[in-house]
């Protein structure tokens, strides 16, 4: 086994993440993915930290992991205050932009 | 041409134009506060212009050495290697010209003071006034032909909105934008010239133009002439674009006089006297000019013979004369001084008729139809004096100012020599009978004979009467010039002389015809014009209304030898035509291409807004499919 | 962690340890990950991405980063999971869980476009780290101390000012959730319990308020109870949430309804259902 496999892991991870935020309509859960995406972005940095023999990657995938629990503060307090003015927490329900 | 810096009262020459066009600022930027000094601030100006030119003229004639003055005043246009100064030059030639300006020009701006005075826009109209003036001084002034243009296209504008002055009447509208197009036209040719100038020589300046014309090929030089002499045609009202000149009179008469008779159509001569070291490198163009100024001189006479209206008359003989100073300055060296001498007597006798005319309108409640008037001479005697002496002068009645320019201007036309010579001297004195002819023809129908005019509406009853002094005065001035003016710039003060600097001196030793038989001939010609106006008008009563049945000569004349239909015909119906087509294709075509386009834009514009969903996902699963270009394109660059 | 960490070999094959957790949690990760895009209930969805992220904290800890596997199963798990789950109760499961996709041609491109992405990117990595080396993370290369002694010389050295720019991100985000999720209310208009329970025996009932959700429609606070008539009972209301509108409310999903996407998702339009408590169509 080599660490390609992990690369390859988060690869995947990151895919399914990805077509969960297109496929899911409840912006909780879209968060939820765009989570595993971070996650699986924080992996691939850590297997290329072991890899390069450098802390580098491990501390700014610490900075990813700061900056996603400040995003999903924010990101949770805006679904709240959508969903107590419109009652819905779909995503397909915030289409006014369009206009 | 050697030029000196200026100094004293010529460093302070731009004054000449300051003054003029801060006055036109003033009235124009003033608005009605000045309607009641209106008129004093622009006769004031111009006439302290015309002190001050006064005064220049004195310190040129007291120099030595070089008698061309230039003074700089600043950068106008720096492009890369075209550098043109604005500039002023001041030399014998553009010290006559600031004369003939400011001179007849004041004495024109005090005659309006009168004929205006019951005009609600007065004050525009002096504003119109000054700002010609100031214009025709940076034409006559400016050093290069650039500052020339300038002047050119300001003095355009300042007829244009003079002949227009009376907007709400369709006929002076016409008139105004015929004029307008019309000196289009010819200063297409002098803007074309000044390119080939810059092209040729990299320079737009006098000095440098008229000093190294000897470097250029013959067939530039010739090209330069031919253009300058359209821009001057268009200017001038020369044979082919004179048709715009007597529509001009449209505009109110001190317009009539000032720029129409004495100063502006004069430009054209300046351009042609201006540019003599290009002419006299190019015979081919000046040939042309003689053949211009001869042809215009015929139409302009043949056409005055016809016309009943007053003004007209004056105008078509405006366009004779002009044609004379063409013939003159196209005749070279022994010509130039014969017709700018010809160009200042005329500017005062025909401003003088000018004014006369508009006095008898004054007093005819504004009727220009010489077949209503008659008998005037009784009603008002200063205007038939003056207006009589300004005639004598005009057909070269002995001794008067006429008889000494035209004289001049025939004799150098007959020693030009051989053939040529002999037909511009002969068109020269048919010209002068002719010109006898209808001048004898309008004071008749105008002066003498039975009063024809009506009595006229109650509130305005025609009442011929004598105009007040301010109109009188100026008019007594222009005729004691009339009489005086040719005596002393050809015998006393010989203008010959004071442009000698400018053309050299170019005195012939012998005559082809000896200027004694030529003056018998003119005179016989002038006696033999006035005995057939006699015949034709003056023993018998004048019809009130214009006799129908007349000879196809008669018919030509009175639609001034079909000028305007040639026009038409030649230019205008084949544009009109043109223009059509043109729209036909920008409809059809062009923009049957362009809205096509639109369209095309417009749909698939329509169908790609519908995947303007405004539903979030959409978008992220086009950022995915982005992104699998993108990863794609990667691999493929790093794979292949 | 110092046998995983010793399990961890050099060079460019790993160790036989190593090789068993990946194959074990490797699988279980995948799992949790399709587990979470697939499950109707929002809840499920967070469990499963809870165990996703755990089987990750392990791979940190046995690629040489216990102090980020730490966090991760602390911060990530722990608390931010923790935050999704507050706010999934306090939302309640919609009609946004139907499985039913509205926007067509959604899904099968998504999935495409997936599997794409997926093959071309994991394609690209085999490709191009199969002989990746491990240079490893040993004592010498961490400073002669641990793992979190080194990442804190590089956080507080290198790192310095990203480290304190994330320090006003993270005060920032906790203002921003404030003012979002905050109500403005009258200073002094709250009640006393002692006030509370005297307006509550002025009236005619003074037992307590129906429960929220009680015969609603959805299981979320802001549902109403609704009374047998079919009527909203407004005193069984959350407070907390702004009052609403009976028919802006979500309505149960019924695949006889499934129509359209608004007849899916509830219509927010009140032209199209005007009368309270039911469809007349």
């Amino acid at each position: 086994m080599t660490l390609s496999w992990y690369l390859v892991l988060a690869a995947v991870l990151f895919t399914i993440g990805a077509v969960g935020v297109l496929v899911r309509r409840n912006a909780i859960v879209v968060f939820m993915c765009v989570e595993l995406m971070l996650n699986s972005v924080n992996l691939t940095l850590v297997t290329f930290a072991r890899a390069s023999g450098t802390l580098d990657g491990q501390v700014i995938a610490f900075f990813v992991m700061v900056v996603a629990a400040a995003e999903v503060v924010v990101g949770l307090a805006i679904i709240m205050s959508i969903y107590r003015t419109r009652r819905s927490a779909s995503v397909d329900d915030a289409n006014l932009l369009k206009y | 041409m050697h030029t000196v810096p200026a100094s004293g009262l010529l460093a302070a020459s731009w004054l000449l134009i300051a003054l003029p066009l801060a006055g036109a600022a003033v009235l124009l930027l003033g608005g009605r506060r000045t309607d009641r000094w209106g008129h004093l601030l622009g006769v004031a100006t111009v006439a302290v212009a015309f002190v001050i030119g006064l005064a220049c003229t004195v310190q040129l004639g007291g120099m030595s050495g070089s008698k061309s003055v230039n003074l700089d005043l600043f950068t106008f246009i720096s492009a890369g290697t075209l550098d043109v100064k604005a500039g002023l030059l001041f030399d014998p030639l553009s010290a006559i010209f600031v004369l003939l300006i400011t001179g007849v020009g004041s004495l024109i701006h005090i005659y309006s003071v009168g004929y205006m005075a019951d005009d609600p826009g007065r004050r525009r109209f002096f504003a119109y006034l000054n700002l010609f003036v100031a214009a025709m001084l940076l034409l006559v002034l400016g050093n290069s032909y650039v500052a020339l243009y300038v002047g050119w296209e300001g003095v355009g504008l300042a007829s244009f909105l003079l002949i227009a002055f009376w907007y709400r009447r369709p006929a002076a509208v016409t008139a105004a934008k015929k004029a307008f197009v019309m000196n289009r036209v010819g200063d297409v040719g002098l803007a074309l010239a000044i390119f080939i100038m810059f092209a040729q020589l990299g320079t737009t300046s006098f000095v440098g133009v008229l000093g190294s014309t000897g470097a250029l090929a013959g067939g530039v030089l010739t090209a330069l002439g031919l253009l300058l002499l359209l821009g001057a045609c268009g200017k001038s009202g020369q044979f082919p674009l004179q048709a715009w000149l007597p529509d001009a009179m449209e505009g109110p008469t001190p317009v009539s006089a000032l720029i129409h008779a004495a100063t502006m159509v004069t430009a054209g001569v300046y351009l042609i006297a201006r540019s003599a070291p290009i002419y006299d490198h190019a015979p081919a163009a000046r040939t042309v000019v003689t053949i211009i100024g001869a042809i215009t001189l015929m139409i302009g006479a043949i056409a005055g013979c016809a016309y009943d209206d007053i003004k007209k008359v004056l105008a078509y003989s405006t366009v004779s004369q002009i044609g004379y100073m063409f013939l003159a300055v196209g005749l070279g060296p022994i010509g130039y001084v014969a017709g700018l001498a010809h160009l200042l007597t005329h500017g005062f006798f025909k401003a003088g008729l000018f004014l006369g005319a508009g006095s008898v309108m004054h007093a005819m409640n504004d009727s220009v139809d010489m077949r209503r008037f008659g008998g005037l001479w009784r009603r008002m005697p200063v205007t038939f004096a003056t207006f009589g002496l300004g005639y004598l002068a005009l057909i070269g009645f002995p001794l008067l100012s006429g008889y000494w320019t035209k004289d001049a201007i025939i004799e150098a036309a007959f020693d030009h020599g051989g053939t040529t010579g002999y037909v511009l001297g002969g068109v020269g004195v048919l010209g002068a009978g002719l010109t006898a002819f209808y001048m004898t023809r309008l004071m008749f129908m105008t002066f003498f004979g039975r009063p024809r005019w009506d009595a006229g509406s109650a509130s305005t009853p025609v009442d011929p009467h004598e105009s007040p002094g301010v109109m009188t005065v100026p008019m007594i001035v222009l005729a004691v010039g009339s009489v005086a003016a040719g005596y002393l710039l050809t015998q006393a003060f010989p203008l010959s002389a004071w442009l000698s600097p400018v053309f050299g001196t170019n005195k012939l030793e012998s005559h082809v015809v000896a200027p004694l038989w030529i003056g018998v001939l003119v005179i016989g010609a002038m006696v033999l014009g006035v005995a057939a106006a006699w015949l034709f008008v003056g023993r018998r009563e004048v019809p009130v209304v214009r006799p129908a049945r007349v000879s196809p000569v008669v018919r030509a004349a009175r639609n001034a030898l079909y000028a305007d239909a040639i026009n038409e015909s030649l230019f205008m119906r084949p544009g009109q035509w043109l223009a059509r087509a043109l729209v036909f294709v920008d409809n059809r075509r062009v923009d049957g291409a362009v809205n096509g386009i639109a369209a095309t834009l417009g749909g698939s514009s329509a169908r790609l807004g519908r995947a303007q969903t405004g539903f979030v996902r959409s978008y992220a699963l086009g950022m995915l499919g982005g992104a699998v270009v993108v990863a794609g394109a990667l691999l493929a660059v790093t794979a292949g | 962690m110092t046998v995983l960490a010793a399990a961890a070999g050099t060079g460019t094959h790993l160790g036989g340890a190593e090789t068993v957790v990946f194959w074990i949690l490797g699988p279980i990760a995948l799992a949790g990950a399709l587990g979470m895009v697939f499950s109707r209930n929002a809840v499920h969805s967070a469990l499963w991405l809870v165990n996703t992220m755990l089987c990750l904290g392990v791979f940190y800890v046995v690629q040489q980063a216990p102090f980020l596997g730490a966090v991760q199963i602390i911060v990530y798990t722990g608390a931010i999971m923790i935050l999704f789950l507050f706010v999934l109760m306090l939302v309640g499961r919609d009609s946004s869980d139907s499985v039913v996709e509205t926007l067509r041609g959604q899904r099968v491109a998504a999935t495409v476009l997936g599997i794409g992405f997926a093959g071309l990117v994991g394609a690209g990595i085999a490709r191009a780290t199969t002989n990746l080396t491990v240079t490893g993370l040993n004592t010498d290369q961490l400073g002669g101390n641990g793992n979190i002694n080194g990442i804190a010389r590089l956080l507080f050295t290198r790192y310095l000012l990203a480290f304190e720019v994330t320090s006003a991100l993270l005060i920032t985000a906790a203002v921003g959730a404030m003012v979002l999720a905050h109500i403005e209310r009258e200073p002094g208009s709250r009640r006393t319990q002692k006030e509370l329970s005297r307006a509550r025996f002025l009236t005619d009932r003074p037992q307590t308020l129906p429960g929220p959700g009680v015969f609603a429609r959805g299981n979320s606070v802001a549902a109403p109870a609704l009374l047998p008539d079919g009527r909203p009972a407004e005193d069984s209301l959350a407070t907390g949430i702004e009052p609403q509108e009976i028919e802006q409310m979500p309505r149960p999903t019924d695949r006889a309804q499934l129509g359209s996407p608004d007849d899916a998702l509830g219509t927010l339009d009140p032209a199209r259902d005007d009368s309270p408590g039911g469809r007349t169509r």
